[in-house]
């Protein structure tokens, strides 16, 4: 794995994730710019995925709980050329096919389910697997989580299904920024002992740095390693990463930068 | 009098004909949260154990899990007590399934007022509300076993979210297992000319009931079975209307945006005539065995055929 053309591809999506809000004047950079190198990792090293193919029956599958940090996929696919990289200043805008949230039925390449609402994307993980292994078949399901996301009940019904299917074709990635739009996780509704709840569920669970891609690639290699259980990765990240002004401010969730802004990120991410 | 062929619950044609289905399809997956018995669906779990999950008291999972294997091709049929299987995962049904537009089934038994003792909680009696005015989604409420039979075979074969209602009550089989069935299409089932009865469900028998007492009146009464709610079938409605001049709709179902209001858009962009709507009128269920309640709530023939008389005095 080439680590520094790892680290120049999320640079780029860097900057498109700070191009692309604010174009569209709004969206959510906190939780895209922290989730950066867990998504680039999966698809420049990590799944089985040909862009010129994207519906081939044996990719790994992606499924993006959460669907606000939208930016980040549509950026990789437009490194991956899935799609032109114009198209990413239509973010946001009528008639686009990039969605404020992922959707399925504007058939962008990559998006394999629509995903937004919070909570369901480890349930739709779980079926697929579980459709996998009904068909004998070794592709792999990566589902991207928020860490507030963990406080919907439908994830525990989620949890509580893979451990006991042993879907071991199934692995969950939870962006830990620790921030929520009303402020720090911690303080509105804890979620720990986060791993000790996903063990308990029967899951194998891995903590690293969700930035550092050595890391990021151990945890993935594991994870396909692991035989006879989900394997969650809990990657503990910076909200806002890379962007000084942006890094853990939970102001940053859901706001576009403006022009000026815009321009002082950029440099930022160029250096 | 009313040809009947029969009583049987609608739950054991779709559990028939998902065993069926299973046979002649290997792509059919049924999903399970803890009522798999039921629901009737255990007979499909013991012929294809390798292509049944119970997901235990989860609904929420149901539909999501439902939903990973439709994205994955397989044809997911899940399935539930109605109440459980709409409202609870309502907003999997809307965002994952339907606005994804995948293509997973969805059974409600259980339905409506008939399910009797267990009371308001277990009564499904607003899913077609909640369920027509979900974009890309097809609703079917048959009326009796066969009906249910073939809706299950139907659904099967069209792409897109469906959801099916059945019941767990045994009730008068009245189509013959020759009748014809597609989805969005209605069945007359008895022509008339001073007002027309549009059922679905269990009250298309009340119906035909009602057309008895009333022809005794010497009343001509049409009844129209319209067992997909969505998508109507407007021509229908438009016909009926106008040879009638008046309409009853009859559900048992909540008549606020269930079958009555879905009939009534159809007539108010197109030819309004005067309607009276048999249904549960904006109230809670209770306690009680289904015949009781089905009188109770004012949803047998009777009733029917006095909707019938007053809509009449309305025509203009």
């Amino acid at each position: 794995m080439d680590l520094e053309k790892l680290k120049n591809i999320a640079k780029k999506v860097r900057r498109d994730i700070i191009t692309m809000l604010t174009e569209a004047g709004s969206g959510h950079p906190g939780g895209s710019l922290s989730s950066v190198e867990l998504v680039v990792a999966l698809y420049f090293g990590v799944m089985k995925f040909d862009p010129k193919n994207p519906l081939d029956p044996e990719r790994d599958y992606f499924i993006l709980s959460k669907g606000h940090v939208c930016p980040v996929l549509y950026s990789v696919l437009a490194q991956l050329e899935c799609l032109k990289s114009d198209e990413l200043c239509s973010l946001r805008k009528i008639g686009s096919r990039l969605q404020g949230h992922p959707a399925k039925d504007k058939m962008l390449p990559g998006v394999e389910v629509s995903t937004g609402s919070l909570g369901y994307g480890l349930s739709i993980g779980a079926g697929i697997a579980l459709g996998l292994k009904a068909e004998k078949k070794n592709n792999r399901v990566f589902v991207l989580m928020g860490d507030g996301e963990q406080q919907e009940g439908s994830i525990w019904e989620a949890v509580m299904a893979a451990g006991d299917r042993n879907l071991d074709n199934l692995c969950g990635i939870i962006d830990s920024n620790k921030l929520q739009i009303d402020g720090k996780v911690e303080d509105i509704m804890s979620i720990e002992p986060l791993a000790e709840k996903y063990r308990a569920f029967k899951w194998n669970v891995i903590e690293i740095d969700g930035h550092n891609f050595k890391e990021i690639f151990k945890a993935y290699d594991k994870a396909l390693k692991t035989k006879g259980k989900p394997t969650l990765i809990i990657a503990n990240t910076i909200k806002g990463k890379g962007v000084s002004f942006m890094e853990n401010i939970v102001d940053w969730h859901g706001k576009a930068p403006s022009k000026e802004l815009m321009e002082k990120a950029l440099n930022e991410i160029s250096i | 009098m009313v040809e009947v062929y029969g009583k049987k619950a609608t739950r054991y044609g779709f559990g028939e004909a998902l065993v069926e289905l299973g046979k002649e399809n290997p792509k059919i997956f049924v999903l399970g949260a803890d009522t798999a018995g039921s629901v009737a669906i255990n007979t499909f779990q013991e012929a294809f154990p390798e292509r049944f999950i119970n997901v235990g008291v989860a609904e929420q999972n149901l539909l999501g899990m439902a939903a990973g294997l439709a994205v994955r091709g397989w044809i997911p049929f899940a399935v539930t007590y109605g109440v459980f299987a709409s409202g609870r995962p309502w907003e999997q049904i809307r965002t994952t399934i339907c606005y994804s537009n995948l293509n997973v089934k969805i059974g409600g038994s259980h339905s409506g007022i008939m399910v009797g003792p267990d009371g308001p909680t277990h009564q499904a009696l607003e899913e077609i509300s909640i369920m027509r005015c979900l974009p890309r989604m097809t609703v079917i409420v048959p009326c009796d076993l066969n009906e249910t039979k073939k809706a299950t075979f139907e659904a099967a074969k069209i792409s897109g979210p469906v959801y099916i209602r059945f019941g767990r009550e045994a009730v008068p089989i009245i189509t013959k297992e020759s009748a014809p069935f597609k989805i969005g299409r209605a069945e007359t089932l008895k022509e008339g000319t001073d007002v027309a009865i549009l059922a679905c469900g269990t009250l298309v028998y009340e119906s035909l009931m009602a057309a008895e007492l009333l022809a005794k009146k010497g009343i001509s009464v049409g009844v129209i079975n319209i067992h997909t709610v969505k998508p109507i079938d407007e021509s229908a409605i438009i016909k009926a209307a106008k040879e009638c001049g008046a309409i009853v709709t009859a559900e048992e179902h909540q008549v606020l945006g269930g079958f009555g209001s879905a009939v009534a858009e159809v007539l108010v962009k197109n030819n309004p005539v005067p309607v009276e709507m048999i249904g549960i009128q904006d109230t809670f269920g209770e306690s009680g065995s289904p015949s009781e309640l089905m009188s109770h709530f004012h949803l047998k023939d009777v009733d029917i055929a006095n909707a019938a008389e007053k809509v009449i005095k309305r025509k203009r």
